[in-house]
């Protein structure tokens, strides 16, 4: 009997080491870029350009180029995401179509980002003649990002209750006007939620943006969407890349500044959605 | 989507979405050509690839892709053999799945199986952030923090190496891996841990030899999904595991794998439509190629096992 349960003890601790060991790792290498990058960050780092002295340069461009690169990326993908969304749930059905398109989401979800840096070289650089700029850039993270917006979209209308849409047709509304004035309202703070998931996982989105070609050394902002430009994960990997050690702690300050964002991000999603649930609960 | 629908038919005869006159139908128009976008995307990569790789082919024979096994299209005189970006590739994803496989099975059976709800309501996304990193972070942790660790404990380590991304890519993985399998352990039904509970199995060997087994299509699907994933992740190689390809087994000298290559040729000054420039369009056809087929083996891993489940259930 005893055995048995020593068995029993010794399984649970190895398993739950699964789930811990992975974790302290990443709190302690986490720790250890905290250690060598906090004493780099300050309000001169955050607002100063690019330079070859590791102690002079800053995030300056890179904070401009990735705040613009979310917003764009977000015009483009938020609305064609939750309109391919309607479309699955609302009106593809079960139709062998939209069952196409759907395993079609799934498997763009899987696609390397590093490819879709290159369809953007090869459609938007190329083809549609954008340049290297910052348009470019946003349409590649958008396309990117859009199986996860519509995969979340989607969850958060099949939440509305079906009763709402009976509701509609016995008053006469029609499909689009259900859609419209009933069912997209009440799915909007879900849609919204996972759409702003899928923008902080877009912040970090590095090896696109490098096929693409935005470049590290930016000296002045954008004034054009085909102007050169730089953005957050960019700066890092060319930091990062240096031989010299005070460029390593300039990318160490500049992870900081990084996991910052996505963290403040995630914790602010996680926090709306909790009392949105809690409201429903009621 | 529902009975609604199916009444209103009934009455009018006529699907009640097309009915509606001209706004309705643009809007409907409209929201399908925003989800049509996800085939042209399909297309418009496949389209491009192929386009690309064929210039490259009328130039330099395929076969060459595999009968050559140096990799220096840069070089004065160029050779095409894919070998050392595949084996780099391929290396680096074995360790990572060495690390990810085992630790992710057991960190599911711990959420699934062992853990009090409340802990697992506060691990389970705990563990998920491991997935949330970008990876970028995850290159620089690998370059800048665990190689020099293991260089204090693996003798003749360099400083761009397989191992160290190797070993951090595992741990981002093992919370892909967790989060598939714990799905496969929950779907599991309860009376299998009943019945072997029953003939007297204690709480190991009910998992060990009912509930994993029962699980089986599951874990390889969150397997090959992590493979996926490994030979398609970018950054954490174009940082850590250096440029240099180079056919080895060896974990700790410089490699370099597909989508380093990638990063590499596109952050230099290539001119466009030479054959170097091609080669970014070959070496993307092939990862395109090997991750879309591995995500739909998983699928239709999963599908299979559910099938015969429901057949199962059925009977």
């Amino acid at each position: 009997m005893n055995t048995i349960r020593r068995r029993e003890t010794l399984f649970a601790v190895v398993c739950g080491a699964c789930v811990f060991v992975p974790l302290l790792l990443l709190v302690g290498m986490v720790g250890a870029v905290v250690v060598r990058g906090f004493g780099r960050l300050d309000l001169s780092f955050l607002t100063s350009y690019p330079s070859r002295h590791a102690e002079l340069a800053g995030l300056f461009p890179a904070l401009v180029g990735s705040a613009l690169l979310v917003a764009m990326t977000a015009a483009l993908a938020l609305p064609i995401g939750g309109a391919a969304a309607i479309w699955l749930e609302e009106y593809g059905g079960r139709s062998r179509l939209a069952r196409f398109i759907e395993l079609n989401v799934h498997n763009l979800a899987g696609v390397p980002s590093v490819v879709y840096g290159i369809l953007g070289l090869g459609v938007f650089v190329r083809v549609l003649g954008l340049g290297h700029g910052i348009l470019s850039g946003a349409a590649t993270l958008a396309l990117l990002v859009l199986p996860v917006v519509i995969v979340a979209s989607r969850e958060s209308l099949r939440a509305v209750p079906s009763s709402l849409r009976d509701a509609c047709a016995a008053l006469g509304a029609t499909q689009w006007q259900a859609v419209r004035t009933v069912v997209v309202p009440a799915a909007l703070p879900g849609m919204l939620t996972g759409a702003v998931l899928a923008l902080s996982r877009a912040v970090g989105e590095t090896a696109p943006l490098i096929v693409v070609g935005a470049v590290a050394y930016v000296t002045f902002l954008p004034t054009s969407l085909d102007d050169p430009f730089t953005a957050l994960p960019i700066q890092i990997f060319h930091w990062v890349a240096r031989p010299q050690a005070a460029f390593v702690t300039n990318a160490a300050a500049g992870i900081l500044v990084l996991l910052a964002v996505v963290a403040s991000v995630n914790i602010l999603v996680s926090w709306v959605r909790d009392r949105a649930e809690q409201k429903v609960q009621r | 989507m529902g009975s609604a629908e199916v009444v209103m038919d009934d009455r009018t005869g006529r699907s009640p979405a097309r009915a509606r006159g001209p706004l309705e139908a643009f809007a409907e128009t409209l929201v399908f050509a925003c989800a049509a976008l996800s085939i042209l995307t399909t297309f418009g990569i496949i389209a491009l690839l192929a386009r690309e790789t064929l210039a490259f082919f009328r130039e330099v024979a395929p076969w060459r892709l595999f009968t050559e096994f140096e990799w220096t299209p840069l070089f004065a005189i160029p050779r095409f053999g894919i070998w050392p970006l595949l084996g780099g590739t391929l290396l680096i994803s074995f360790i990572a799945l060495a690390v990810a496989v085992p630790m992710g099975i057991g960190a599911a059976i711990w959420l699934s199986e062992i853990a009090s709800p409340r802990a697992r309501r506060f691990l389970k996304p705990a563990l998920e952030v491991l997935a949330g990193v970008p990876t970028l972070v995850y290159g620089a942790l690998a370059l800048v923090v665990v190689t020099p660790i293991l260089q204090k404990i693996v003798p003749g380590l360099a400083g761009f190496n397989a191992l160290a991304p190797g070993l951090v890519m595992g741990l981002m993985l093992v919370a892909t891996v967790a989060t598939l399998v714990e799905d496969a352990l929950r779907a599991v039904p309860h009376s299998l841990r009943e019945a072997a509970c029953g003939l007297g199995a204690d709480r190991v060997t009910t998992v060990m030899s009912v509930v994993l087994p029962s699980a089986r299509a599951g874990i390889v699907a969150a397997t090959t999904l992590a493979l996926g994933r490994a030979i398609g992740e970018t950054m954490i190689v174009a940082i850590a595991a250096g440029q240099q390809p180079r056919l080895t087994l060896d974990p700790r000298v410089p490699i370099e794998t597909m989508t380093a290559f990638i990063v590499q040729v596109a952050q230099g000054d290539v001119p466009v439509d030479t054959l170097a420039y091609r080669t970014l369009f070959v070496v993307g056809s092939l990862l395109f190629a090997l991750t879309l087929s591995l995500n739909l083996i998983a699928r239709i891993v999963v599908r299979g096992s559910a099938s015969k489940a429901g057949m199962r259930q059925a009977t």
